[in-house]
């Protein structure tokens, strides 16, 4: 019975928890329309996610690329079909590792800096301070960081796609021998063989850039949903960083396979 | 500096002390249905809550205009519970809470933000915003939810530095981090003014402090009381402090209000755990 009882305890605190995660969504989402309209906030986070993210996605994306090349090489040389490096990195590049490197490198450098810095003005009573004020929390520091994370996701993830074909256009100039208009040749090929939205948009591109805009929500809103559940002084700040970036981590995984196996339906190459 | 200098200055500061009386004032006449004169700024009435075990049961006082009440009473009593439910952070499970004659567990979120712009608060943490400048802290409300220009701003944050005694010129640039914990009372004293608001609550305003910082933060709060005829609601353990500035003293014991009255009255009373909670003071 007693165990029965915990688990139950258990459970109804997840769905809390859950509940809790939903209402500051739709909150969050419900104040980028309502004034008071924080914008030096939102510029301030959008320099904190986007700018200060800069030089991690770029090595990232670039070393990826050079690897992805690297491995594809290693294979392709079997067959006699290296030439379609290019095209291999961006297919893999656009579709699914930039959106999904930016997003991990995001929700690991932002997303612990988010519930940080929100848990520690919870435990620090600074969080009860702005709602005495009559200042909505939410409002002003949440929605911000959502607008902030919307916008600049998908320019990380545009600038790693980039970082990603340069790294596989050094391989296949200094490892494959390839040249560099051959490359950029099979790149373009890749893009325009994978159709278009609108006659004039790649297909590609709105995979690569449906799914950044989703995972720079879920990052902002599990850093600040758990950042706004902090408890227990320092130690509760430490356990909110390490949930926000699990979390964000596997929401990020998991939600790129269905908006994956969605486009595919949607827009079929 | 002559005698006829400081006169002047004394009239000057009497001027401002003024100003900020009648803008409280109007500012309370501007109610929609403003309550007579004579209701109880701040009111308990028969307040139960419990949580995952029962934290007040039956709790009622009431602070009138002008006038200090502070809660004591043993650590983890509830007595900082009393302030969150004050403010509407928390909502009572049965029961009344009155501000300005009017329910605040029965308006809706929007409403009880406005009412908490006319209520200044002060934690036991002081709760700065530690990412902003001293200046910037106290003039937050006022940028807000004020229509002040910056000029404006600007003499009102200086204004009410000069209040709690600090130098604004020493320390408007400064982070919170830099002030020690008595001046960071002070800041957190001056921003809770800033917007001039007719009621003030303070949750352990004292505790962590020295003896003489105690006894600067205790006189700012008497201050309050004599130059602007602020209502204060008080919540501490330090019942030393409590005596000096209380107008009623709220003791909360066992989930009960269990002594409602003058400092003198308490004093007097031969309850025993009255007795022994002032420990012969």
């Amino acid at each position: 019975m007693a165990l029965l009882e915990r688990i139950n305890a258990a459970a109804r605190k997840k769905v809390f928890s859950l509940q809790e995660a939903f209402i500051l969504a739709w909150n969050a989402i419900r104040f980028i329309f309502v004034p008071p309209f924080y914008r030096e906030d939102v510029i301030q986070q959008m320099d904190s996610i986007g700018v200060q993210s800069l030089g991690i996605v770029v090595l990232t994306g670039f070393f990826t690329g050079m690897v992805l090349a690297l491995q594809s090489a290693v294979q392709m040389q079997r067959f006699g079909a290296t030439t379609y490096v290019g095209s291999l990195v961006t297919a893999s590049m656009i579709r699914e590792l930039g959106p999904v490197l930016a997003g991990l490198m995001v929700a690991g450098r932002v997303g612990s800096g988010i519930a940080a810095q929100i848990g520690s003005m919870r435990v620090t009573e600074q969080i009860d301070a702005l709602n005495v004020m009559g200042t909505d929390p939410i409002k002003k520091l949440v929605t911000p960081r959502l607008i902030a994370a919307l916008l600049m996701l998908p320019a990380l993830t545009v600038i790693n796609d980039v970082a990603g074909i340069f790294g596989g256009n050094v391989i296949a100039k200094f490892y494959l021998q390839l040249p560099t208009s051959l490359y950029w040749a099979t790149v373009w090929d890749q893009i325009s063989n994978g159709g278009f939205v609108l006659r004039f948009i790649p297909n590609d591109f709105v995979h690569g850039l449906i799914k950044p805009f989703v995972f720079g929500g879920i990052i902002s809103l599990t850093a600040c949903h758990f950042g706004l559940r902090t408890t227990g002084g320092t130690e509760g700040v430490g356990v909110s960083t390490t949930r926000t970036v699990v979390t964000a981590s596997i929401l990020i995984l998991v939600t790129d396979y269905f908006i994956t196996q969605a486009l595919l339906a949607l827009l079929p190459s | 500096m002559t005698d006829s200098d400081d006169d002047q200055d004394a009239i000057q500061t009497e001027r401002v002390r003024a100003a900020i009386r009648d803008e409280i004032q109007a500012d309370e006449d501007r109610d929609d249905s403003p309550a007579p004169r004579d209701t109880p700024v701040i009111e308990l009435r028969d307040v139960w809550l419990a949580f995952d075990r029962p934290i007040l049961e039956g709790v009622s006082f009431a602070a009138r205009k002008g006038e200090t009440v502070t809660v004591v009473g043993e650590s983890g009593t509830g007595k900082s519970t009393i302030v969150k439910l004050i403010l509407r952070l928390l909502v009572a499970d049965r029961g009344e809470v009155c501000v300005r004659g009017k329910d605040i567990e029965k308006v809706t979120y929007e409403e009880a933000l406005k009412i908490r712009q006319r209520m200044g608060m002060v934690f036991q943490s002081s709760a700065l915003f530690d990412s902003l400048t001293v200046y910037e802290n106290v003039a937050y409300p006022l940028r807000e939810h004020t229509n002040l220009n910056d000029d404006e701003i600007g003499e009102r944050v200086r204004e009410k530095l000069r209040f709690v005694d600090l130098d604004p010129d020493e320390v408007t640039q400064l982070a919170p981090s830099e002030l020690s914990g008595g001046m960071q009372k002070r800041v957190g004293i001056a921003r809770g003014l800033a917007a001039n608001p007719g009621i003030m609550l303070y949750d352990e305003p004292t505790s962590g402090l020295d003896p003489l910082t105690t006894g600067i933060i205790t006189n700012l709060i008497m201050k309050l009381q004599r130059e602007l005829h602020v209502t204060s609601v008080v919540v501490t353990h330090d019942i030393r402090s409590a005596f000096r500035m209380s107008s009623k003293i709220a003791l909360l014991h066992d989930r009960h209000i269990v002594f409602f009255g003058s400092p003198e009255e308490m004093a007097a009373s031969d309850d025993k755990y009255i007795q022994t909670f002032l420990g012969g003071y």
